[in-house]
């Protein structure tokens, strides 16, 4: 299968309700590397593994959550396409001009059906993982803290969670992977959705307010080294929502714990890859917490009402 | 550091809070089965309360969940308020549910 539309979540652009302090939590607890700051104060990261300049961007901001969620395409021919296709599909776009995020092209910005903002973009600088291209050694030496590969993906609280698959499948050409089902069978509670050969690059949960952030995911590699996140959380007191334990769902090994604004974020290995001759997998209410949690197999409250 | 008495009106208990520790992870070594703890960081609103007598520190809060008047007033949100004094306190928002056994703010009232 080509990846050729959508490649990947590329941005999470999220508030920070004390700046310094956040910086500090995700240099040196989450281990992300910081790339640079711009005029209007946003700082931009990066994990160790990603090329790109930015991953994550942080916003000092009077509330906690989600400014908007990025996704890189394939390039700029791709980009217009897209744009047109979200045009006629009905849904209004607005370019946010090349350079107002550093090392960042032009932005095609809209709004999905749940209330939440979502990027395109085609451009942005290639910094490196620090490796090079040629002959590269394994990994890079000067890792702190938790330190994952990449961001992967986003849960996302809404609304009409059937209007933003409808829009991600039938504008965006993301596919459904798995799928949970509300008591009557029939309504999706929650949805994960790929674009690529990922089992999820953003999934979303119904939910009675729009435009709300359940997480921003951190890829690790093995078990072994969400285990040693954990220790790096007790470590230093972050607050631990959940595990570390593994969804049914995806099949990921994970944690689930919150910035210093409250925001929550989750470290994750595993999982498994998803190519498109795979039907959707459907889970019923009843078993809802083994799909979540597969070991505690029930849901913690936090789940469902603690978002920002 | 100097401990205070955290009074809780919805439920007449009351537990011992370090001034060093935030309300809310005072609740939270209570112990009490149900006690809807959310972020611990101020952005999630689910620890809302209101502080009836007493004083205390605040840290920044969600203003999506705290305005600048509900906080003169005596509104905060647990994790971010630490007691210099003794205090009494009224349980707010979604946490009311689990703590109170109040149904009008369930914490489950998503789906
Ligand atoms: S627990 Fe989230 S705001 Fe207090
Ligand atoms: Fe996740």
């Amino acid at each position: 299968m080509a990846i050729n539309g959508v490649l990947r979540p590329g941005h999470a652009v999220l508030r920070a309700l004390d700046l310094d302090e956040s910086v500090h939590f995700y240099t040196e607890v989450l281990g992300l590397q910081e790339t640079g700051r711009d005029k209007s104060g946003r700082v931009y990261l990066k994990a160790w593994d990603e090329r790109d300049h930015n991953s994550v961007v942080l916003r000092q901001a009077d509330r906690a959550g989600l400014d908007c969620f990025g996704f890189k395409v394939l390039n700029d021919a791709t980009l217009n396409t897209l744009e047109g296709r979200l045009r006629e599909y009905g849904v209004s776009t607005e370019r946010v001009p090349a350079g107002d995020m550093l090392e960042t092209g032009e932005r095609v910005r809209f709004q999905i059906p749940t209330g939440h903002l979502i990027e395109l973009y085609a451009q942005k600088t290639s910094v490196g993982n620090g490796l090079g291209d040629l002959n590269p050694e394994a990994w890079a030496p000067n890792q702190k803290g938790i330190s994952p590969l990449r961001m992967d993906h986003a849960l996302i609280y809404g609304g009409d969670i059937d209007g933003n698959r409808r829009l991600f499948e039938d504008v965006l050409e993301f596919t459904l992977v798995e799928r949970v089902k509300l008591e009557d069978g029939t309504t999706d509670l929650a949805t994960w959705l790929t674009c690529s050969n990922k089992a999820h690059d953003i999934a979303m949960v119904r939910h009675h307010e729009d435009a709300k952030l359940h997480h921003v995911s951190f890829m690790l590699e093995t078990w072994e080294s969400v285990l040693r996140a954990a220790d790096i959380m007790s470590m230093n007191r972050v607050s631990i929502d959940m595990g570390p334990t593994r969804h049914g769902i995806t099949r990921g090994t994970t944690i689930y714990f919150f910035d210093p604004s409250g925001n929550r974020l989750e470290t994750f290995s595993g999982g498994y890859q998803w190519y498109p001759d795979q039907n959707p997998i459907t889970w019923t209410w009843d078993e809802v917490g083994r799909a979540i949690y597969y070991h505690d197999r029930k849901l913690n409250p936090a789940f469902l009402s603690v978002v920002t | 550091m100097p401990r205070h008495r955290v009074f809780i009106e919805d439920t007449q208990e009351s537990f011992a809070c370090d001034e060093a520790q935030s309300v809310l992870l005072g609740m939270e070594a209570l112990g009490r089965k149900g006690i809807p703890v959310g972020c611990r960081n101020g952005g999630c609103g689910v620890c809302k309360v209101e502080v009836t007598s007493g004083q205390y520190v605040t840290r920044v809060m969600s203003r999506a969940h705290v305005s600048a008047e509900e906080e003169a007033s005596g509104r905060a949100l647990a994790c971010r308020i630490r007691p210099t004094t003794d205090l009494r306190l009224r349980v707010l928002g979604s946490m009311r549910a689990t703590v109170c056994g109040d149904t009008r703010a369930s914490a489950t009232d998503a789906p």
